[in-house]
């Protein structure tokens, strides 16, 4: 082990997270200037806002809304990553079915799906199953469309050496297929989860008596700024968390191809 | 019996033994494209007759679009013909691509989510080999294609040519009977061809196996191969197979020599007009 060798890597690493800190800083700053700009009454400051999620968390009755929200998230994400994925197979796979569908689910993505609400609500009441059909309904189309783009775009020379190398269907499936569609996949879900989180939310604004989403529509109706930016840097912070994830994981099996 | 060869550059015999035995034949093969919609259906190939001997390195060259591809589908079994016959070790060709036959594609065909390693080993790992023979075999080519430094680095690290012998040796450790290569230079510069041309002559003459090379270069298939078979415009029909005469030791300085010079203007000669017919140029006095 040369320390030479294992300078580089070392200093690169140091940087990334110097880099890193170098924007939260920045970030806060201008949440800070903007708080000067706004006043008390609109933008809580950085530390405040800090404090106040500290203080929710350390609460008793919050937890319920968190596990509610999370809850409803889990079905919807299992519902549009699974669903997105075995519809969007299908469709690469058909290519009949998966040129008449496209176009259609291009226009069901630009759609606002927020004016569909009120027939999620006939449809399934109040309450969970609601805010989870709107999440999926959010979710599903993303990582269709990109499920489908994946398998579709498959090199056709992959599947010729799978037929040189006498493959049987399923080990073409597992050794061709899977690893050939999985960065596209990826790069799906990863989109898919934002507008799943987006959906579960915005369902718990509305006809919702549990949840994240309920206590910033409560927080709205009181005017009540500091848990509206608290729940905020939350729920942007577990967002963060989870896409940056995706995305390291989407880089990495992007870099090869 | 090679010495006795090299000892004469001017008078090389051809090693090919004219009495070995057929290896893989095409018969009275045709290739038809069915209509598509408003597209006429398109006559891609033949009739064609083409017997390759064991052993034998055979070159195939024609104008674009001439159904050079075609020929080497229908004879890995990928696509079938329209009408004809195709047999491979006596054995009828159908469906599938038979055990012994290797194809090489034009396009890149590694996979991005293998090292070099692991693309080389994926057929064997496929097929069911144990590790240990899997480990011999694959550090075997990886060296034999100069790719030792790079086995644990990914397709996406390499060149183009790097990229291209990871496809061969990949083929190379399944030991296949008949190897089929698709314009596998195709996208390479013109010394990193003549230097993967030699590595292929190299290849051949150690595995012993039956070599079709389909390619747009006249000089790399004079240089290659035993044989050349021209190629018609399409529908694509053997001109002449034209004799080479080349020892069975050689590498690429045989360009120098002049019988490369009179092989390839003879080829030129047969596929010039055949090549304007592909591109479209009006012949003067053609009739």
């Amino acid at each position: 082990m040369s320390a030479v060798a294992l300078d580089k890597p070392a200093n690169a690493t140091l940087r990334r997270w110097t880099d890193f800190f170098l924007l939260i800083a920045g970030l806060v700053v201008v949440w800070y200037l903007l708080h000067l700009w706004a006043g008390e009454v609109a933008l809580t400051s950085p530390y405040e806002t800090v404090a106040k999620l500290i203080d929710l968390l350390g609460q008793a009755w919050f937890w319920p809304h968190v596990g509610e929200t999370l809850l409803a998230l889990f079905y919807s994400l299992l519902i549009a990553s699974i669903g997105g994925l075995g519809l969007g197979t299908l469709l690469g796979i058909h290519r009949l079915s998966g040129q008449v569908a496209e176009p259609i689910l291009v226009a069901l993505y630009a759609l606002p799906k927020i004016t569909l609400y009120p027939l999620i609500l006939l449809i399934f009441g109040l309450g969970l199953s609601a805010k989870v059909a709107f999440g999926a309904i959010h979710g599903i189309i993303p990582v269709t469309i990109f499920a489908l783009n994946a398998v579709r775009n498959i090199k056709p020379v992959y599947l010729k050496t799978a037929r040189v190398m006498r493959l049987t269907p399923l080990q073409a499936m597992r050794t061709v297929w899977v690893p050939a569609a999985l960065p596209e996949i990826v790069s799906g879900q990863r989109i898919g989860f934002a507008l799943t989180l987006l959906g579960v939310l915005l369902g718990e604004m509305f006809a919702s008596q549990q949840g994240l989403g309920f206590l910033i529509i409560n927080a709205i109706g009181l005017n009540d700024v500091p848990v509206i930016m608290a729940l905020a840097l939350l729920l942007a912070l577990f967002a963060v968390a989870v896409s940056s994830a995706l995305l390291a994981l989407d880089r990495k099996l992007h870099q090869r191809s | 019996m090679a010495a006795s060869v090299e000892t004469m550059p001017d008078a090389p015999k051809t090693m090919r033994d004219i009495h070995a035995p057929v290896h893989a034949s095409v018969a009275g093969v045709t290739r038809i494209f069915p209509a598509v919609g408003e597209q006429p259906p398109v006559h891609a190939l033949g009739p064609l007759d083409l017997d390759l001997v064991k052993g034998e390195f055979f070159a195939v060259v024609g104008p674009s679009g001439c159904g050079k591809s075609t020929l080497l589908e229908v004879l890995a079994g990928l696509s079938a013909p329209t009408e004809g016959s195709v047999t491979f070790e006596g054995q009828p060709v159908s469906g599938q691509v038979p055990d012994g036959v290797g194809v090489v594609f034009q396009e890149d065909a590694s996979f991005p989510w293998l090292t070099v390693w692991d693309n080389v080993a994926f057929g064997l790992r496929r097929a069911g080999f144990d590790a240990s023979e899997i480990t011999r075999r694959v550090d075997y080519a990886v060296g034999f294609m100069g790719l030792a430094d790079f086995a644990q680095a990914y397709p996406a690290q390499l060149s183009g040519g790097m990229r291209q012998r990871v496809c061969i040796a990949r083929t190379l450790v399944l030991q296949p009977r008949l190897i089929l290569l698709d314009e596998p230079f195709g996208a390479l510069d013109q010394q990193t061809r003549l230097l993967m041309g030699d590595e292929l002559l190299r290849l051949w003459r150690e595995t012993g196996a039956t070599v079709l090379l389909i390619t747009h270069a006249l000089d790399e298939a004079a240089m290659l191969s035993d044989r050349v078979g021209a190629m018609s415009a399409r529908p694509g029909r053997f001109i002449e197979l034209v004799e080479t005469g080349w020892p069975r030791e050689r590498d690429s300085r045989i360009v120098s020599e002049d019988s490369f010079g009179r092989l390839t203007g003879h080829l030129w000669s047969l596929l010039r007009e055949e090549s304007m017919k592909a591109s479209g140029h009006q012949m003067g006095r053609q009739k």
